[in-house]
Parts: structure tokens; C-alpha cells; sequence
């Protein structure tokens, strides 16, 4: 069963609040001084970069977003097992909530739940951040010019959809922000 | 009354409005004050103090007279600025604090009693007895004198907040704002535009000239025109800048139009916090009145509010009018009047060198000094050199000069600087990083000077982020000078009112002054002045004036109370927005939520966590019979409960346990893979932070388990500990509390239970006491701990969360099966008390390792954090409280957690104190109440007698010190 039980996509003024499914999701945290070799590992089995802090690599379907101090969350697929070498890899595929907001009030939306910069000029598609999102702690990945990947704890996942909820009304209810 | 003219307002639109319960007609673009002045309506409310009749002194939010209470049953808002209200078909307006009507306020008798009512007299006359302060002068005093009532019902209305980030924040959308905007947003700055009023324009809605060529506001559209067009530009109206604080950032409401707050979904304010890389503060000025006898009957307003309620509403308020002045500024009163066809039936102007070319009656020299009328203004008296001439008007637009808005540059501490030349503090340069001030603002009061400065200070901006600043032409526009002559007060006999909305007159000042109250905060704090929800915008400098006068002290020296956020008042409800009701804190649910209600198991709150209270049966009619039956079922059957709230952390690397040696009491390196083991961790000051079990699942793989209480806690300190203590150590850790849905299946049929639902059954031999290891759960891959919180033999499983729902349904049906089912906290807690096993309950912050008779537990042959502020003399001491088992003995069986001890014989005081119960329960095992708590030298007293007294409630009774460990102190049970 995921987070949200499959909800059907929540669309409010041209905005969209779908639940996907990540796939495997896997944190994957580098042993002391592994941090390029397991950078070199990584792009050799799932073909994307090691993201520096606020960024993510790779694309959707395989995601390697950065997660915290020296770690990142490797969305999609199973991790290849060299990686374990350099990283303590935990499976975390049924800890998140995930949702994506797209639409072209999507970062009006965000503004209203999270104190982050988005402009496009600042927060671009593969940035993300670690972020409070209302009261709840979340990972913020801007994945296209108007969709936002978020990530809350699975409890949660009954007030992200309140939140998110509330606050795109408040937003479509305007017409603008 | 509407006089002729194209304002900014739509006659053709009429809006029908209420105001204290009689129906009146606006019209579109019309504020609630300017549709009442249209329908003639001058008497709006009542003084705070003397219920005075007052009517509107100004068209701006510095209204201090014009508070109405909008709207009806929970959502209505008190105190509403008329001047700020937009008018809209269906608004209900009411005036306050008048009784039993405004025109006939029983109240005013207040005034009558004015001379005892002055400067200080709350302080003299209700001294003593202090305790006659609360019960009966306050409600007494809170009657007589107050502003509007809330409704006090919840608030179902909504409201939002909201983050803005900009290069620049552009404050007042007047000409200095606008052409600041312009500059630095045809340049690319990212430009936030925020304006209090319903458009942009600020003085130029309000005024008759022309900028470049044409009318003010019409230029003023062209260039807001231009700037909503720009994608870089977002303009923010009906949005007040409330604060300036740390790192450019900026607090500002905005409230909606009524027909934007009417949408579904729709919030009524937004509360913005705005970061920006710089500022320009382009806010204006607030004209101040000049004070003389009788100066606040309706009718007598401020001159530029006068020309605003003219020029944009084309409203009059009323058919002769009279001005009085002290600058340049007033005679464009006048002229205005005129040009609208309004009698203009005197000039007063208290410069003696002024001249007018303007035909109506001038005085030069000459001031106002008395008004007349019943509920409203119908004459002025004039003192000349002559004598004293009166005069009739039912309206009196007074002018004695402008105050730059400098609020927000005062909110760090920074101190307005005294401009002898306009008469006026002006902001001090620099107060707020990043911001810089333009136009009416800083004390520049010319149209021209405020389009020259705005181009100015975005171009400073521009440079000093290291943009080119673009060719920006400065439009033409009037030029005047501004030429003040400073009056404060006219002299004269009788009550001129300084501050409108707390009744403070220039006499109470001087009173503060007599009474040595003659720094001007005291002077503030002891007459009221600039204490009400217009926190004194048009009186504060007219008042330090006054006591600059009668102290003898020049203005500078005796310089300005503190102005703090917020500029205006903001509600609550939009500060706190999203945080009511269930807004309040995330709800985190379990995977067993959903079929915990479906039992009807009443849920509580641990931490954001709810969990089943217990799981009613029926027939059952109390929570303690479902409670004693769920433990009976435990200790004789099974029980599956919840626990997956529990924290996890999954630890590895190749230091992995040696990190835990350290942040652990006891020695978790040398654990067996498999093997679990129970682990006590202290504060660095050596008291326990927190308990759990690990378990080691690979050579370099542990996982930890917190209490659900302390979970983001104990992440919290071993990122310190590894971060700030030990970098040197290769371990990594991450919390897996959500990944896992864990169950513990508990009582003599647990393992029964368990092997129905195991890949491969279990026995004593391969899973015995304090095994871990992973195991196949109904085909998932998942983990089995045999651990128990109980005393009995128990296990806990866990699997990915996805399974948690079909898992724990699984388990409660095949626990059922064998006369078991589920069971929630209450049980959960009496059982551990049974066992003695402590919580957050026992370990509150406060105790040590030994307190609780683990000392043991910290291990001699390594280093742990709190290791060595635990050997402090005085947390070893065996006159400490420590944790003993209690059970009553006396004629009373009740205990109460919380309770205190007491020696027998003793009287129950503090000096006398033993100690204290931390836990209670009812044991249906033992069939008594038993406790756990903190008893001094406890252990050594197991089988002595206490008496324990609870002196909220008044219970108290004669106990028995137990050992805590009641429930199979041998430990036979949890072994199989």
C-alpha cells in the first residue's frame, strides 16, 4: 500500500498533486574518504553523477538526489551491489511520501509551505533542498520549469495532502499570486 | 456629501452597506469612511476614555478615530479602520463602545468626570488593595473605557503565509516607489513592489496636480501599467510592511479584496515574510493636526484627508468648510475646495508673513482656537490680533505639517534624527541594513523631489549590486516648497487633544511633566499617549513637542519613544495562519491506524504519533475493564500491539561499534551478530537521556531503538556526538523509523502466533531471548527481535511499511484465534509497570544511571559521553531519589502519579519531602494499584512504610516501598 493509497491526482487551478511511485528508494551515505570512488561506482551503474549539495542528478525513473551532510537518496533503481564497498546503503522505499506539483502556479503553491528561494533564476530544475515544508521536514527537487518533486515521512503523508491541499485553493482562489 | 468631479471612484456602480443596523448606499471604489461621509454621516464613534463623539480625522491606516467592528458572528473583526474597509454590497459596519447607542453613548458621563480622569489617574486612585485590581477596577474599567469586542468563537475563516524572496522590496507605491520600481526593474532586478493602498500612486490619488503633463494618477497607471507587465515585477497591494528584521527580511500583510476573500478557498490575509537583498523605504508622510480646545468633534480632519476624500472620492465633508494651517501645504486645501465648488469660509493660516491669492476670507497670523457644534462641527472660533472672530463650517481641515513615515527604519533600534528645516524627524541613515529611504519618507516633499529620489536610491541600489542602472527620465511635475513655521498647540484654556484614540490632551502631558514623568517614555507610559492600535502616528511628535516645551528642553534632546513592529495591526489569525486546528502540528499515523479506529480503539497523542488508547469490547464500559482485559489476555494468551513509533536508526560501517561504546553506557562492540542487547544512553551532564534496545544484524550493521518520545532527539545527539565529538570515527546512520511497520506480538501463544505467519517456524534453540535476525514475514522480507517490554515471551517483527496494514491484521486475526487480540497503550503500560521497566515517565531528564539502580550499566572499561559527570559526588549520593515500587497499605487504595512522599508522622510539606510517584496503574495481575517513583535512599527502604500525599486533589494514603521489579523477577517468562 503506498502513502497516499493511490489517491487520484488532486488538480485545483491548473495545478496538479499527483502520488507517484519512486521505485526502490535507497539512501546511500559514503564510508570515510570513499566519497569519489563511490561517485565513479555510481555513474557506472546507474549512469548518473554523485549530486553536490542541492542538487540532483540523473532523471526521472533514476534520481540520485542529495539528501543531507554527505548523503543522497538513489530513487529508482535497485542499487548496484558495488556500492555497498564505499556506502552504507538502507533501503528507504517505504519511508517517504512522494508527490509532484506541476503547474504553472506550482512554485506560488511551494511559497506558501516552504521559506526556499524559488525563483527560477535561484532554485532551477535539478536543484532540491532539505527544507520545512508547514511543520513537517521534506526534500524539495525542482524537477521541470513548473514540477516539484516533495518527499515528507510516510506518517505524514495525511497532512502534506492537507497542506498542499489548503494551499493551492489559496493560490487558484487569486488567480494569481 | 458628493460633490461633482471624476475621483476614483464608479458612480454608475451603487454598493448597499449597513452601519450600525440602517442600510446606505457607496459606491464602487468607495472605503467605508469615504460612503459615510458621502451619506453625511460625521459622528462615527466614541473616544476610548471619555467616549468623546469623534468622527474621521484621516483617510489612511493612521486612523485613530474612525474603528468599526465588521462582519457577524465568529468572523467578525473589531477595530477596523473605516478609512481602510473597502466597501462591498452586504458589508455590515457597527460603531463601538458607545451604549446604548452612538448618538446617545450613557457612557459620555465619563467626560463629564474629566477632570478626575486625567494623566495617571488609574495609577493614583486604584492602588490598593491590590487584590480589588483584578476582581473589580479592571472589569469595571475594562467596561467603561475599551475599543472592540472579538467574538470570541473560533475563527473559521482562513488565512495564509507566505514567503517572497527579491532583489529588491520597494515599500509605497507613491512617485518616489514607483520610479525606484521602474528603475530597477527595467535594469532586472527582482522587484517586489508593496503598496497599503488598493492601487498605486500613494499621494497622487489623493492630489490635483499633473505629473508629466498629465493628471498624477493617470501617470502613475502608465507606469504601474508597465511595471505588471515586466515578469521580474511583482506588486503587492493592500500590503502593509508590518516590520523590518534581521537579513533584509520583512514582514507585510496583505489583506484580499472582499471579492478575492470571498472565493472558495479563498484566504482573507496573507501574512508575507519578504527577504530581500535590499530596500527602498518610499512609505510618505503622515499629516499631524495642531491642538487647540475642542479640536476633536467630527468634522475637523486632517487637510490632505480633507483634499483625499475630495480629489479621489469626491466627497465633502461638508458644505462650508474652514482651513487651518502652518505650511504651504494647507492653502492646496483650499484651492482644491474651491475648484470643487465647496465654500471655503476661511483660510486661517498661523504664519504671520503668509499670503494667499485664493478668494476666500484669509486669516494671516491667525489660529484656530475653539470649535462648536453638538455631534458634530458647525463653527470655528479664529483668535486674530484683533480678537476672536467665529466663524461657520461644518468641516475644519487642519495642517500642521508632515511626519515622515520613519517607522520601519526604528525597528533595530535605530533612532529618527530631528530636521529642524521641515520641522520632523527623519529616518537616521543606515538604521536597517540594506534599506535605504526616498521621497516624503526622508523629508523630501516635493512631487518633483520624490520622482528624482526614487530614481536616485534604485540606481544606488543598482550600483551597489553591480547592475548598470538604465536611463530613466525624471517626468516634470510641481516643484513646491514647503515653507513650515512649527505650531504643536494653540494656547488656551480647556481640553486640545494630543492623541484621539486614548483621549490624551496637551494637559496631561504637561501633568506628566509636573509629576517628574519627563523622559518621554515615561511621559508615554504614564498618560497612554501612542499606546492604541494607531500606536500615536499622528500624535507622537506633536506630544514630545509639548513636553519639549514645558520641560524646557529643545525637540532633538528630548527625542521619540521606540516604534516597534508592527506598523499597523496585524490579527493573530494571519501570523499563526495554517496552524489552526489540525494546522497546529502534522498527525503521524501508523500503518495500523485505519483498523485501530475500525475497532473503535480510541486514539492518543504520543508526540505527533496517535495510538490506540485500547480496543473496546463490547459490553465493556469503561477504559480500565478493556485495559484489564487486554493485559489478562496478554500474560495468558497474546497480544499484538503497534510499536512501530519506536525510533530506528540503522547504524553501520567499521567503527559502527565503537560509536555505540561511546554513546552507550554499556559495551555494544562486543555483541554477538543476532544478538540483541538493552542500552542506556546519557546527556553529556550525565543524567539519561534516553533507553532502547540494538540489535547487531551484520559485523558492521546495527540498528538502535529509541522510545518514541526522544526519537528525533537521539538523532539529533549522534549526529553531534559524530560530527562534533568523534569525526574520526567510519560510521554512518540514518533513520529507518518509517521504513519499517514493526508489531510486538507478545504472551505465552506469541511464538504460535508467529510461526503461522513465518516463512520458517522458530524455536527456543534458534530464536532465543534477545536473538535478532531477518526472517521471511509472509513472503516480504522482514526482521524478528525477541525482546519484551512485558515480562512475557515476546518477539517483535517488522516489514517494509507498504505490508504494515496486511500484517498487523494478519497477526490479530491469528492472535484472536487463540484467545488473543490487540492491545493499546493502557495496557502496553500497565504491563510494563508490572515489570518495572521504566519511560520517559521515570527517566525525565533529571535522573541518573544510579538513580534508576543502573549504575551498574556503565561499563568501567571504556569511555561513554556522561560517563564522568555521572561520577559526580552529588549524583552518586545514596540520599538521592531513586526509584523504588510502591503499593498502598492503608485504608485509601488509590495512588496518584505525581504524588509525593512523606515519612510517616511528618507533616506534608516541601522541607519534609521523600520524594515522588512517576507512574500508576491499576494491576489486574496483582489485583491492587501499583506505582513506580523516586523515593530517597529508596532502596534501602524496600519494605518500610510512606505516606504519599497529593494535595491537588486532596488524596492521600499509607503505601508500602516495593521492590519495582513485581512481575516474574526472575525473568522465567521472557525465556519461554
Amino acid at each position: 500500500m503506498t502513502p497516499l493509497d493511490g489517491m487520484a491526482p488532486l488538480a485545483i487551478g491548473g495545478m496538479t498533486l499527483s502520488e507517484v511511485d519512486l521505485g526502490r528508494l535507497t539512501s546511500v551515505a559514503p564510508y570515510k574518504g570513499r566519497d569519489a570512488a563511490l561517485g565513479k561506482a555510481l555513474k557506472a551503474a546507474h549512469g548518473m553523477g554523485w549530486p553536490e549539495p542541492n542538487r540532483a542528478t540523473g532523471k526521472d525513473g533514476a534520481r540520485a538526489i542529495w539528501f543531507g551532510q554527505r548523503m543522497a537518496l538513489l530513487a529508482g533503481p535497485e542499487p548496484a551491489a558495488e556500492l555497498a564497498e564505499h556506502a552504507a546503503l538502507t533501503d528507504q522505499s517505504d519511508a517517504w511520501t512522494a508527490v509532484t506539483l506541476e503547474g504553472p502556479g506550482a512554485a506560488d503553491v511551494l511559497a506558501r509551505l516552504v521559506p526556499l528561494d524559488l525563483r527560477p533564476g535561484v532554485f532551477a530544475p535539478g536543484h532540491t533542498a532539505r527544507t520545512e515544508l508547514q511543520h513537517m521536514m521534506a526534500s524539495v527537487t525542482k524537477t521541470g520549469e513548473a514540477a516539484f518533486l516533495i518527499l515528507v515521512f510516510r506518517s505524514m503523508a495525511q497532512t502534506l495532502l492537507h497542506d498542499m491541499q489548503t494551499a493551492m485553493e489559496g493560490v487558484a482562489a487569486r488567480g494569481r499570486p | 456629501m458628493r460633490v461633482a468631479g471624476e475621483g476614483l471612484i464608479n458612480r454608475r456602480r451603487r454598493v448597499e452597506f449597513t452601519f450600525d443596523g440602517r442600510v446606505y448606499q457607496g459606491v464602487e471604489g468607495d472605503t467605508l469612511a469615504s460612503a459615510l461621509l458621502a451619506n453625511d454621516i460625521r459622528l462615527i464613534g466614541r473616544s476610548f476614555k471619555y467616549h468623546r463623539p469623534r468622527g474621521l480625522l484621516t483617510a489612511g491606516s493612521e486612523e485613530p478615530n474612525g474603528l468599526v467592528t465588521t462582519g457577524r458572528g465568529a468572523g467578525q473583526e473589531p477595530n477596523m479602520r473605516a478609512t481602510m474597509v473597502e466597501l462591498f454590497d452586504g458589508l455590515q459596519a457597527r460603531s463601538q463602545n458607545a451604549w446604548p447607542t452612538l448618538d446617545f453613548d450613557l457612557m459620555a458621563v465619563n467626560d463629564l468626570a474629566a477632570p478626575f480622569l486625567g494623566a495617571g489617574f488609574y495609577y493614583k486612585t486604584f492602588m490598593w488593595p491590590a487584590k480589588f485590581w483584578e476582581k473589580l477596577y479592571e472589569p469595571v474599567i475594562r467596561r467603561a473605557a475599551g475599543l472592540g469586542a472579538l467574538s470570541m468563537r473560533a475563527n473559521a475563516d482562513k488565512y495564509e503565509k507566505a514567503w517572497a524572496h527579491c532583489d529588491l522590496l520597494v515599500i509605497g507605491a507613491g512617485p518616489a516607489g514607483l520610479m525606484a520600481a521602474l528603475t530597477a526593474a527595467r535594469a532586472g532586478l527582482d522587484v517586489v513592489l508593496a503598496e497599503e493602498d488598493t492601487r498605486t500612486g500613494g499621494r497622487l490619488n489623493a492630489e490635483s496636480f499633473e505629473v508629466d503633463g498629465v493628471p498624477g494618477r493617470v501617470w502613475a497607471e502608465e507606469v504601474t501599467r508597465e511595471l505588471v507587465a515586466m515578469e521580474n515585477v511583482r506588486i503587492l497591494t493592500r500590503t502593509t510592511v508590518t516590520g523590518a528584521y534581521d537579513h533584509g527580511t520583512y514582514g507585510a500583510l496583505e489583506r484580499l479584496s472582499p471579492w478575492d476573500a470571498a472565493k472558495k478557498g479563498a484566504p482573507r490575509e496573507c501574512f508575507w515574510r519578504i527577504v530581500a537583498k535590499r530596500a527602498v523605504l518610499a512609505a510618505g508622510a503622515i499629516e499631524r493636526p495642531i491642538a487647540f480646545q475642542n479640536n476633536d468633534r467630527p468634522g475637523i480632519m486632517n487637510a490632505g484627508a480633507v483634499r483625499a476624500y475630495m480629489n479621489r472620492w469626491c466627497v465633502s465633508p461638508g458644505q462650508s468648510v474652514a482651513v487651518f494651517g502652518n505650511n504651504d501645504d494647507a492653502h492646496r486645501t483650499a484651492a482644491d475646495l474651491l475648484e470643487a465648488g465647496v465654500h471655503v469660509s476661511a483660510l486661517v493660516d498661523a504664519r504671520h508673513d503668509a499670503v494667499t491669492s485664493l478668494d476666500v476670507p484669509f486669516y494671516a497670523g491667525a489660529q484656530v482656537c475653539n470649535s462648536e457644534g453638538r455631534r458634530g462641527l458647525e463653527a470655528v472660533s479664529i483668535a486674530t490680533a484683533s480678537g476672536i472672530e467665529k466663524v461657520k463650517a461644518e468641516a475644519l481641515a487642519v495642517s500642521g505639517g508632515w511626519n515622515p513615515t520613519v517607522h520601519l527604519t526604528c525597528h533595530m533600534t535605530g533612532r529618527p534624527v530631528w530636521n529642524a528645516e521641515i520641522a520632523a524627524f527623519v529616518p537616521q541613515p543606515g538604521a536597517i541594513p540594506g534599506l535605504m529611504t526616498a521621497g516624503a519618507c526622508e523629508g523630501v516633499f516635493s512631487t518633483r523631489g520624490c520622482l528624482e529620489a526614487g530614481v536616485r536610491l534604485a540606481s544606488a541600489v543598482l550600483e551597489d549590486l553591480g547592475v548598470k542602472a538604465p536611463k530613466v527620465d525624471v517626468p516634470g511635475a510641481e516643484d513646491s516648497d514647503y515653507d513650515i513655521s512649527p505650531l504643536w498647540a494653540v494656547p488656551g484654556k480647556g481640553r486640545a487633544w494630543l492623541d484621539f484614540q486614548n483621549d490624551v490632551t496637551v494637559k496631561d502631558v504637561k501633568q506628566a511633566a509636573t509629576e517628574n514623568f519627563r523622559s518621554v517614555e515615561h511621559m508615554k507610559r504614564y498618560t497612554t499617549q501612542g499606546m492604541a492600535t494607531d500606536q500615536g502616528k499622528n500624535s507622537n511628535v506633536a506630544a514630545l513637542a509639548v513636553l519639549a516645551d514645558v520641560t524646557g528642553r529643545g525637540i532633538p534632546e528630548t527625542g521619540t519613544t521606540t516604534f516597534r513592529p508592527p506598523y499597523v495591526p496585524v490579527s493573530i489569525a494571519a501570523l499563526g495562519a495554517g496552524g489552526q486546528g489540525k494546522g497546529f502540528a502534522p498527525q503521524r499515523f501508523t500503518t495500523s491506524h485505519a483498523a485501530s479506529v475500525e475497532r473503535g480503539a480510541p486514539m492518543i497523542e504520543a508526540g505527533l504519533w496517535y495510538r490506540p488508547s485500547y480496543f473496546p469490547k463490547d459490553g465493556e464500559r469503561t477504559w480500565r475493564q478493556s485495559c484489564d482485559r487486554e493485559v489478562g489476555m496478554v500474560r495468558d494468551h497474546v497480544g499484538v500491539c503497534d510499536v512501530s513509533t519506536l525510533g530506528k536508526i540503522d547504524i553501520q560501517g567499521p567503527d559502527a561499534g565503537a560509536f555505540l561504546d561511546y554513546v552507550y553506557t554499556n559495551l555494544f562492540s562486543t555483541l554477538k551478530v543476532g544478538r540483541v542487547r538493552y542500552g542506556l544512553m546519557l546527556r553529556e551532564d550525565g543524567h539519561v537521556m534516553d533507553d532502547g534496545t540494538t540489535a547487531r544484524l551484520g559485523e558492521t550493521h546495527y540498528v538502535m531503538t529509541t522510545t518514541t518520545a526522544a526519537a528525533g532527539e537521539v538523532m539529533r545527539h549522534l549526529e553531534f556526538v559524530h560530527q562534533g565529538l568523534c569525526p574520526q570515527m567510519d560510521v554512518r546512520f540514518v533513520s529507518v523509523t518509517e521504513q519499517w511497520a514493526q508489531f510486538a506480538v507478545a504472551g505465552p501463544k506469541s511464538r504460535e502466533v508467529l510461526n503461522g505467519v513465518l516463512g520458517e517456524a522458530i524455536d527456543d534453540e534458534s530464536w532465543p531471548f534477545m536473538s535478532c535476525g531477518e526472517a521471511t514475514v509472509g513472503g516480504v522480507k522482514g526482521r524478528l527481535f525477541r525482546i519484551s517490554f512485558s515480562g512475557e515471551h515476546a518477539y517483535e517483527v517488522a516489514v517494509p511499511a507498504r505490508y504494515g496494514a496486511a500484517l498487523f491484521s494478519e497477526l490479530v486475526r491469528r492472535a484472536e484465534a487463540l484467545e488473543g487480540g490487540p492491545y493499546g497503550m493502557e495496557a502496553l503500560n500497565v504491563l510494563r509497570i508490572e515489570k518495572g521497566f521504566i519511560t520517559h515517565a521515570e527517566i525525565h531528564g533529571r535522573v541518573t544511571a544510579f538513580d534508576i539502580g543502573m549504575g551498574r550499566m556503565v561499563s568501567q572499561k571504556k569511555d561513554c559521553i556522561g560517563k564522568t559527570m555521572a561520577a559526580r559526588p552529588g549524583l552518586t549520593d545514596e540520599n538521592r531519589e531513586q526509584l523504588v515500587g510502591l503499593k498502598p497499605v492503608g485504608a485509601v487504595k488509590q495512588l496518584v502519579a505525581g504524588a509525593h512522599l512523606f515519612n510517616e508522622g511528618d507533616e506534608a510539606v516541601r522541607t519534609n519531602d521523600q520524594g515522588y510517584i512517576t507512574s500508576v496503574a491499576f494491576s489486574p495481575t496483582f489485583g491492587h494499584v501499583l506505582a513506580m517513583g523516586f523515593l530517597k535512599n529508596g532502596r534501602a527502604r524496600i519494605g518500610e512504610r510512606i505516606r504519599m500525599v497529593e494535595h491537588l486533589k486532596g488524596v492521600q494514603t499509607l503505601c508500602e516501598v516495593i521492590d519495582p521489579v513485581q512481575f516474574d523477577p526472575e525473568g522465567g517468562r521472557v525465556r519461554g
